[in-house]
């Protein structure tokens, strides 16, 4: 009898131990404390012309700042966009509704993220909700070309205007909110200087 | 021999039994009949097939041909389930006791009762010590399989093969290692149990004596045939050479001792040729 | 008489075919069994304890010093990137994704898998099969069913047990002797392993290679030639095939698990 209990609290041990060692895995070790918290909070739609490798469950950053998740990514085929479902967490309610969303990059080989640049409007985000003002993924090829394709231009300026003006050429609008019509990459330049440095700081 | 199976007084017939090991042919034809309520012995020499012979009518082996009645029912045509119900009212000491070594003396007794019925545990206590101590060893309950000796061993397994009170029980060997006084016992054990309980018994032994004295119908088997068979007296008194051979332990006649071999001496002449052939 | 070599590749396909089939009938049989575990759950229990319990503290042992090197060998690499922020992810992913799930796996057919394969055939061997038969006691259910779902429901515990205790051990060397920082190493890990991506996918690995050992374990002792010599290569058998069906699995199931992106 004696022999028997103790058996059976040994296995009841073992089996504790083995599903603490899980539970420590799904909430210290995974995502799955951020994950749960999804199902809450409000969603708002995004339509981008090129999601780069963007992936479901990607963060949604303000200022460097977790503030969503981004809950399904879809294709329109009348547009031939994008659209992407970010799930914002509830706290966070008073975005404005001219907000800029943008894909991003974590340093410069990370995940790609979307963040989100506050307008200013009065009027807040709310549930279902679209964000107008987004601004594509950053295509390595495209930015590439269109640098070679800079610098052969600047080559002929070189000659009639001064020089000095020529170097800053990558950063001609700097101004954030970019309509969306501009063409991928264009505008992406500058917001990857402006913001990769906070990005890799986001939990 | 004629064997008429609708006999209601037989318990077990087997006809026309052949059965092969590998190539090895064990039994060829055999016919035999066991009473209900009666002790039958099965003696024959070493090798001959006696607990081959057991485990065939306890449905673990399958004939080659032939067939074999328990309680009307062919053994080798029953369903899985009907298999083990009939085995329930089987018991079988096994030559080796196959006791469970990682149970205790009172827990391997104990077995078949927990496995097959719900008895409170008072009750089962009570039949367990009832059956071990009608084999002497009611003392011994606590001890491990691997602390008995092979005669307690095999008087532990005789137990449990009794302890859910079957209507027939197969011994292999049960006098074998056993010493003049529990040999006694068991010789009395085996004929309360078949006169008292009307239990049907299967003895396979090599001790001529004891057997003799418990049985009321021996066979004698012998390069896979039934060579002799008889009640104790017709054997003890027989005229044949085989039963003569057998009953007073002569090296010499018509049973061979050994294993079927080549003949001697051209088998230690041809040196060279390595162990086996 | 020599014997051709495709006669003899013929053989040895034909001998792993009926081997298979055998294997399988045998696991439908135990499986059929395992409704008597619900109603008698001790003998689960029973065998929780020499399945599970016993390999608690070779698991946690062998999963810390894993972890340790994990942690010691990333640093030397990650250091060189200037990431060493990221030792975090890198002992975790290696840990839940495969390190945890498969070391679990052979150390357990090594401590409880040939254990089993032992017991079960030396039970053969001094014919306590034969006699619970004959006792009309089916062995794959009293034997045979209990030690297999104890190991089925053991690896995926001691699995989990060693990426735990492998990541404690990555961030002790990580950050208590390398001075990687607390804060990141956490925050980053988070960041990055995914719990359904990772942590169940690794789940269902050690649940794969749980049947996979403890089937071929109970099944080796099931079908040795029961005597001391058959019972021995039964569970060098038991060990060996038991790698190299792990090591098999694991790449098929990473392909369709991490394949896909
Ligand atoms: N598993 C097996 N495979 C092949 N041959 C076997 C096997 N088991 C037994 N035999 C052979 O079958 C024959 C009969 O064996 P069995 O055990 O029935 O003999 P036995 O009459 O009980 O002998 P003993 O009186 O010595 O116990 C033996 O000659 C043995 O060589
Ligand atoms: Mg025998």
């Amino acid at each position: 009898m004696q022999h028997s209990k103790l058996l059976e609290t040994s296995v009841g041990l073992f089996v504790a131990l083995g599903l603490v060692s899980l539970f420590f895995l799904a909430m210290q070790v995974s995502n799955l404390a951020d994950v749960t918290g999804d199902a809450r909070g409000y969603r708002v739609t995004a339509r981008f012309q090129n999601v780069g490798s963007l992936k479901v469950r990607a963060t949604v950053s303000m200022a460097g700042v977790r503030v969503g998740r981004v809950s399904a990514i879809r294709f329109d085929k009348e547009s031939y966009e994008a659209v992407v479902d970010l799930t914002i967490d509830p706290q966070f309610d008073t975005i404005p509704s001219d907000t800029t969303a943008s894909i991003l990059t974590q340093g410069l080989l990370g995940e790609q993220y979307v963040g989100l640049s506050p307008g200013a409007e009065s009027e807040y985000l709310k549930e279902g909700d679209k964000i107008d003002l987004t601004q594509s993924a950053m295509v390595l090829e495209q930015v590439i070309s269109r640098f070679l394709f800079d610098k052969a231009e600047n080559g002929d300026k070189r000659a009639s205007e001064t020089p000095e003006q020529t170097q800053v050429t990558p950063a001609a609008p700097v101004a954030s909110p970019i309509p969306e019509a501009v063409v991928p990459g264009e505008g992406a330049i500058p917001d990857v200087q402006q913001e990769s440095a906070p990005a890799g700081a986001i939990q | 021999m004629t064997v008429s199976l609708s006999d209601d007084q037989v318990l077990v017939a087997i006809r026309d039994l052949v059965f092969f090991h590998g190539e090895r042919k064990i039994f060829d034809g055999v016919d035999l009949r066991f009473q209900k309520g009666k002790v039958t012995a099965i003696m024959g020499p070493s090798g001959t097939g006696k607990t081959t012979l057991l485990k065939l009518i306890g449905g673990q082996l399958r004939p080659h041909r032939g067939r074999i009645l328990v309680d009307g029912c062919d053994v080798h045509r029953l369903r899985a389930t009907e298999l083990y119900e009939l085995r329930k009212r089987m018991g079988m000491l096994f030559q080796s006791g196959a006791l469970l070594t990682d149970l205790s003396v009172f827990e391997n007794v104990a077995f078949p009762l927990r496995e097959h019925t719900r008895l409170p545990e008072p009750v089962i206590r009570k039949l367990v010590l009832m059956k071990l101590h009608a084999v002497g060893l009611r003392g011994a309950r606590d001890l491990m399989p691997s602390q008995l000796s092979g005669g307690m061993a095999r008087r532990v397994a005789l137990a449990r093969a009794i302890a859910l009170d079957p209507m027939m029980i197969l011994y292999d060997e049960p006098f074998t290692g056993q010493d003049p006084i529990s040999m006694g016992v068991l010789v009395k054990l085996i004929r309360d149990l078949n006169r008292e309980l009307g239990l049907t018994s299967i003895v396979v032994s090599h001790d001529v004596k004891e057997t003799l004295t418990i049985a009321d119908y021996v066979y004698l088997i012998s390069g896979g045939k039934v060579v002799g068979e008889g009640t104790p007296e017709t054997i003890a008194h027989s005229d044949s050479p085989w039963i003569r051979q057998f009953v007073h332990g002569d090296a010499d006649g018509p049973v061979p001792f050994h294993y079927p071999a080549p003949d001697y001496r051209a088998d230690l002449m041809a040196a060279g040729l390595g162990g086996s052939r | 008489m020599m014997e051709n070599p495709f006669q003899r590749l013929g053989r040895f396909t034909l001998e792993a075919m009926q081997k298979l089939g055998r294997a399988n009938f045998f696991m439908a049989h135990v499986l059929l069994g395992s409704v008597d575990l619900l109603l008698r759950p001790r003998l689960l229990i029973s065998q929780m304890f020499f399945v599970g319990v016993m390999s608690v503290l070779i698991v946690a042992v062998s999963g810390l010093f894993v972890g340790m090197v994990l942690g010691l060998q990333g640093y030397n690499v990650l250091s060189d990137f200037g990431a060493e922020q990221t030792l975090g992810v890198m002992v975790a992913a290696s840990l839940v994704r495969e390190l945890g799930p498969v070391v679990t796996a052979l150390l357990f057919s090594g401590r409880a898998g040939s254990a089993l394969t032992a017991e079960i055939g030396l039970m053969k061997t001094t014919e306590q099969l034969a006699g619970m038969e004959m006792m009309a006691v089916d062995p794959l259910r009293r034997v045979v069913a209990p030690r297999f779902f104890a190991g089925v429901a053991s690896m995926p515990l001691l699995a989990a047990l060693f990426s735990m205790v492998g990541v404690m051990g990555g961030y002790f060397v990580g950050v208590g002797l390398l001075g990687v920082d607390d804060g990141a190493f956490w925050s980053q890990m988070v960041a990055k392993i995914d719990f359904y991506d990772d942590i169940v996918n690794g789940v269902i690995k050690s649940a794969v290679f749980g049947v996979v050992v403890t089937w071929i374990a109970v099944y080796e002792g099931y079908d040795a030639v029961p005597t001391a010599e058959g019972v021995s290569r039964a569970t060098t058998r038991s060990v060996v095939y038991s790698a190299f069906a792990v090591l098999g699995w694991d790449f098929v199931l990473t392909a369709m698990m991490f394949g896909d992106h």
